[in-house]
């Protein structure tokens, strides 16, 4: 489409930068290397803001579509976004220049592999919303947990081998099934081309059932879902804010947007027959994890848990497979990346000034800074789903879709609305509200103008997306029109097919059969 | 116009709250009243176009959510109804704002309350102004957090924090209710405009839809969902437990949230929906219920509170259920009315309260107050024409205040009704009006009159209020002695039809307001007899015979405990809601995730592997390169595997 490969470079950009890093010298080097990240993932942002404006909104197929030859005949480079994946890459484009700020001061020792691993990160993750070969889609999933590894491992906290660890046995199970599953599927297809599997209904359905659990046993992780979501309060409250952050922000979407991309449109049956199993786990997490939320007394695990229950509704509203289901829940994770992300830096501006984040330690905030404690409401309210913020837009929709689909999974999810605000409301309080009698409080400075400058925006974009949604919402119609129907059909198709005698010998002609 | 005076309030909240600083508190007074009274100054005038000239407006904002054919706008949509709500919403809310100037004097925070008090207003004029029951939502959650920041803005008090919180939740539990009648409405209708819905609502009559496993009447089910949204709003029995609370706020809040409008904002919505409420019977019966056991039992237990505010707040309570019993006999011209006139002498009465309160030195026990009255005459004066008007005091085919009109219509409407619930409904609020007499007699003379308890100190330092804070007070008087005598004809009288034009619906054939006009002369009679008698009472009590009420609590200690512990509501709720949620969740966490999810999951494995990984290497470093080398290794195998098969497929 366009005359260069703009996808490309901004995917690898990131890595670009990250060779730079690599090789400064000098006695300035650790803060040239963080102007250079900024620089980076600033032009990153800018650049892919040019996909946006370029994405021709009423088509369902690939844009910026790039294929190159590798590794032989049938695994390829292919690159290419649609409705779906054009505003995960600017989610994740938008908050990597936030974490760079937010490290600005926080990381202090071997702050160049801090930013390497950073950028690499980036790279990795842009990779995965628009990799279309399996191959490539796989290296980049995969890859990206490299860095954040690292992230967790190096610049954690106290406990973070162990946060690590957990992380690392969780994502390996899925990854291997998911690995074995993807060698199936050439087996079964012959080449490793994603839209050549979005377009053909490859797989017969009882192969899409063994399919649809081992890439399940992935994305649910990644999520996560109930039961397998323990992993993540441990990796929260071990990273370094930053690394909160895009964890939270970007690496949680990936599972959602993996369940978009091939559990939904390749395994149209297996994913019908396995409704009632997504959205049973995903009200429990709701409430569950709602309620676990309630009894933390650390900031960071209380929103690592929130998240839980924010992704519960995200699952919910894509296995319900309508319209306001699936567009609020992908919009529930674009403002879920935007808001926790922004809840986890609020946590980290007063963790680096009193390095706890016990919030029997904290009280009465509001006395030294106001500012902080506007932004933090903000936040709580988004994160509550209050209208006219971002949240309340995707759990909304998400609710709408579900209500038409299952009453009784609506009115356990709903349920998450009141003990949502329960939890953040309780948090806000202990943290901000009441008397300032601990001496070590009665220091705090409020908001810099650095924090000023990284709030500033984010706030901007949860009312954005809060009062005028479109913007966002008119990017993925099309495409979220088009997934349905491709659904619809297969599932139509699969149902004529086992209700027509065995022994007709037909395959009757469907529509989107090879 | 319109659109000025829904975004003049944000406006002004937005200069306040973000350039507070610069402004300066003269500065951000001044910015947040002149736009309140412009605007207010401009809904009267709204009123005069749309109300009494008929001429209902729309104006398209923007669009909001679009998905599929789910489909919202931002938009105002201003018919008589919405004008009547914008003159008390916008009345109400400018001399609160100025008399707040007066009142917060002495607090540190003036821009921040200031902006909070504009922020409440804009959220309720768009709740008001809503052409869809989305934007309604809006300006539902956005007064419920207007509210919980008002409640909780002298965050250093623990128990405002508190309140703030439980006044939130109780609010989602209801908005929890009316959230599921918006998605059961979309289900049915497949639209969420009230135009589209009212519209097609005649056609779902007798319709059963799926809910819960449950074949249930479509239309009842919408309006039982909608109808725990204004229970939770408006403080009805089971989720009124937050209103008394809210007191914890600042009295100017009181006034304007927690009597004149937000609370309010359930009766308003009931009666927006009245095209769907009209058509299901059985909700009716069970707001009728709710409504007239509300005002009884909130009556109850204003009869022994003795904190000066919370005595209002459980009369705001049962004049809310008169409101909704009001709807429920589908009598909406007389709820509306009753909103109206109570709007004026409940803010009348909370800030006189307030203006009490602020002369006795932040003093709120009444038992600490008496013979008040050489020390603050003003005050105690507009205290009676509030607590006379709430009495529904009146001289009858003469003149009477604005409550007297207003409950006379309810009651006799309830009576006409001619159902069980609505007899029920009636002698409920017989009875209640007898102790809405009596409790607020019972704050006038221990307020005012008899000996002083108060402490001498106070006392001395006892004044009256400054004139920012009366002037206020005086425009609110005059509506509560007129707005009743005035407005009648247009609300519930001869000019009805064409006063309310299309903005309420009644589905039967008969109007009930016509028929109220015309039930026996005992039944308009019995509750200016119930007023006088609850006043006379209350002097014998607590001016003739001041040690009768102690000792009659003494002697009905069980009724007296049962009354001043609220009922025990409280406390039943805490033991079925509260501790159980924090039980489960601290078992959740402890039991479900460390107990059983991490032992048999990650930690036992790490356990298994620990011991293994002892034996052959140190585990420190060693995750990442595990999972490299088993990422990579899997590559490997996929490529080699390729590169064999390769050949052979091509």
């Amino acid at each position: 489409m366009s005359s260069w490969p703009l996808l490309s470079v901004i995917t690898f950009l990131p890595a670009f930068g990250a060779l730079f890093a690599f090789l400064a010298r000098g006695e300035m080097a650790d803060e040239n290397i963080k102007r250079l990240a900024l620089l980076v993932t600033g032009l990153t942002f800018f650049l892919s803001l040019l996909l946006w404006f370029g994405f021709d909104y009423d088509t369902a197929n690939f844009q910026f579509v790039e294929e190159y030859a590798w590794l032989g005949g049938n695994i390829n480079y292919r690159m290419g976004i649609d409705g779906i994946s054009l505003l995960f890459i600017i989610l994740t484009t938008f908050l990597m220049p936030f974490c760079i700020l937010a490290s600005w001061d926080a990381i202090q020792h071997r702050v160049r592999d801090y930013v390497i691993a950073f950028l690499l990160l980036e790279t990795l993750m842009l990779g995965v919303f628009s990799a279309l070969d399996l191959v490539l889609f796989y290296l980049f999933f995969e890859g990206g947990l490299i860095p954040m590894f690292l992230i967790i491992g190096v610049w954690g906290g106290v406990r973070r081998n162990y946060a690590a660890y957990k992380f690392f046995l969780y994502t390996l199970l899925g990854s291997v099934l998911m690995l074995l599953a993807m060698i199936a599927m050439y087996l079964e297809a012959g080449t490793t081309s994603i839209p050549y599997m979005l377009q053909n209904s490859v797989f017969g359905a009882d192969v899409q059932m063994w399919l649809w659990l081992a890439f399940f046993a992935s994305f649910a992780v990644k999520m996560p879902m109930w039961p397998v979501h323990t992993w993540l309060p441990d990796a929260h409250v071990e990273a370094p804010t930053a690394g909160s952050v895009i964890l939270a922000g970007v690496l949680l979407k990936m599972g959602g947007y993996g369940f978009l991309r091939f559990s939904i449109p390749m395994f149209p049956v297996a994913s019908d027959y396995f409704t009632p199993l997504v959205l049973g786990l995903s009200a429990v997490a709701v409430i569950y994890t709602s309620l676990v939320a309630l009894m933390q007394e650390d900031m960071k695990k209380l929103i690592a848990y929130s998240s839980v229950a924010h992704m519960g509704f995200v699952t919910i509203g894509l296995f319900v497979f309508n319209q306001q289901g699936i567009e609020g829940g992908i919009f529930q994770m674009l403002s879920h990346g935007i808001v926790s992300g922004a809840l986890f830096l609020c946590v980290g501006v007063v963790y680096d000034r009193l390095h706890t984040r016990d919030i029997d330690r904290y009280g009465g905030l509001v006395n030294r800074m106001p500012g902080y404690a506007l932004v933090f409401m903000v936040f709580t309210m988004a994160s509550v789903g209050l209208p006219g913020t971002s949240g309340f837009v995707g759990e909304f929709l998400v609710l709408v879709g579900v209500f038409q689909v299952s009453t009784l999974i609506a009115v356990l999810a709903a349920t998450g609305l009141i003990l949502g605000a329960a939890y953040m409301l309780w948090l806000y309080r202990r943290v901000i509200f009441g008397e300032l009698t601990k001496d070590d409080l009665k220091e705090m400075m409020d908001l810099s103008r650095r924090e000023k400058i990284i709030f500033a925006p984010l706030i901007a974009v949860v009312m954005w997306m809060g009062i005028y949604p479109s913007s966002f919402l008119d990017v993925m119609h099309t495409s979220v029109e088009n997934l349905i129907v491709q659904y619809d059909t297969a599932l139509a198709a699969h149902e004529l097919l086992a209700s027509a005698p065995v022994t007709d010998g037909q395959t009757p002609d469907v529509e989107g059969a090879p | 116009m319109y659109s000025l005076i829904v975004f003049l309030p944000l406006i002004a909240a937005i200069a306040a709250g973000f350039f507070g600083n610069r402004l300066g508190d003269r500065g951000s007074q001044l910015v947040t009243c002149g736009a309140m009274v412009v605007a207010a100054l401009l809904s009267c005038l709204a009123f005069v176009q749309v109300a009494l000239g008929g001429n209902p407006v729309d104006v398209h904002l923007l669009h909001w959510i679009g998905s599929g054919t789910f489909e919202v706008n931002w938009a105002l949509k201003i018919d008589t109804l919405t004008a009547v709500m914008l003159v008390v919403v916008n009345g109400v809310s400018a001399l609160v704002h100025i008399y707040s100037v007066g009142y917060m004097e002495h607090d540190p925070h003036k821009p921040r309350f200031m902006a909070y008090l504009s922020l409440f207003t804009f959220a309720m004029l768009m709740l008001v102004t809503a052409d869809n029951f989305v934007q309604l939502f809006f300006g539902w959650e956005g007064v419920g957090l207007a509210s919980y920041l008002l409640i909780g803005f002298w965050y250093k008090r623990p128990a405002a924090n508190a309140a703030a919180i439980k006044a939130f939740l109780v609010n989602r539990v209801g908005d929890f209710g009316f959230g599921l009648g918006i998605f059961a409405i979309y289900l049915v209708f497949d639209s969420v405009s009230f135009d589209v819905v009212f519209a097609a609502a005649p056609e779902m009559v007798g319709q059963a839809v799926e809910f819960l496993g449950y074949q249930v009447d479509v239309l009842t089910l919408i309006t039982m969902l909608l109808f725990v949204g204004a229970m939770g709003k408006s403080a009805q029995l089971f989720l009124h437990t937050w209103l008394p609370d809210a007191m914890e706020g600042p009295t100017p809040v009181s006034a304007l949230i927690h009597a004149a409008t937000m609370v309010t904002a359930g009766v308003f919505m009931v009666t927006r929906c009245s095209p769907l409420f009209e058509l299901a019977p059985t909700t009716l019966t069970v707001v009728t219920v709710i409504g007239a056991s509300t005002a009884f039992f909130a009556a109850t237990i204003g009869l022994v509170q003795n904190d000066i505010k919370r005595v209002i707040a459980y009369s705001t309570c049962s004049q809310l259920g008169y409101m909704f019993f009001a709807l429920g006999v589908s009598a909406y011209g007389a709820g509306i009315f009753h909103l109206f006139t109570h709007a004026f002498f409940k803010a009348l009465l909370f800030l006189g309260a307030g203006s009490v309160i602020h002369g006795m030195s932040d003093e709120q026990d009444m038992r600490k107050m008496g013979g008040l009255y050489p020390h603050m005459k003003k005050t105690a004066w507009l205290m009676w024409i509030g607590s006379l008007s709430l009495a529904g005091i009146g001289i009858p085919a003469v003149f009477g205040l604005s409550g007297f009109y207003s409950k006379d219509i309810v009651l006799e409407a309830a009576y006409a009704a001619h159902t069980g619930v609505g007899q029920y409904a009636y002698w409920m609020g017989i009875a209640a009006a007898f102790m809405t007499a009596f409790y607020s007699g019972r704050l006038l003379f221990m307020t005012f009159h008899g000996k002083s308890r108060a402490d001498q100190h106070v006392l001395e330092h006892a004044h009256e209020s400054p004139n920012v804070m009366l002037v206020p007070l005086y425009v609110l008087a005059i509506g509560a002695v007129v707005a009743g005598a005035v407005f009648y004809p247009y609300f519930v009288g001869h000019d009805y039809d064409q006063f309310w034009g299309s903005a309420l619906f009644l589905a039967g054939e008969t109007n009930v307001i016509e028929e109220a006009h015309h039930v026996p002369l005992w039944v308009k009679l019995l509750p200016l007899a119930m007023g006088i008698s609850g006043l006379l009472l209350s002097w014998w009590f607590y001016i003739k015979r001041p040690h009768l009420p102690a000792a009659l609590a003494q002697n009905q200690s069980a009724i007296h405990a049962f009354l001043m512990n609220k009922w025990y509501f409280d406390e039943l709720y805490d033991t079925i809601f509260v501790r159980p949620a924090k039980w489960l969740g601290y078992q959740f966490w402890k039991k479900g995730d460390g107990a059983i999810i991490d032992r048999f999951g990650p930690d036992g494995v790490s356990a298994a592997v620990d011991y293994v990984a002892r034996r052959v290497r140190g585990l420190q470093s060693g995750f990442v390169y595990h999972y490299a080398f088993v990422m990579l290794v899997g590559v490997a195998l996929f490529i080699t595997w390729y590169m064999v098969r390769g050949g052979v497929a091509q």
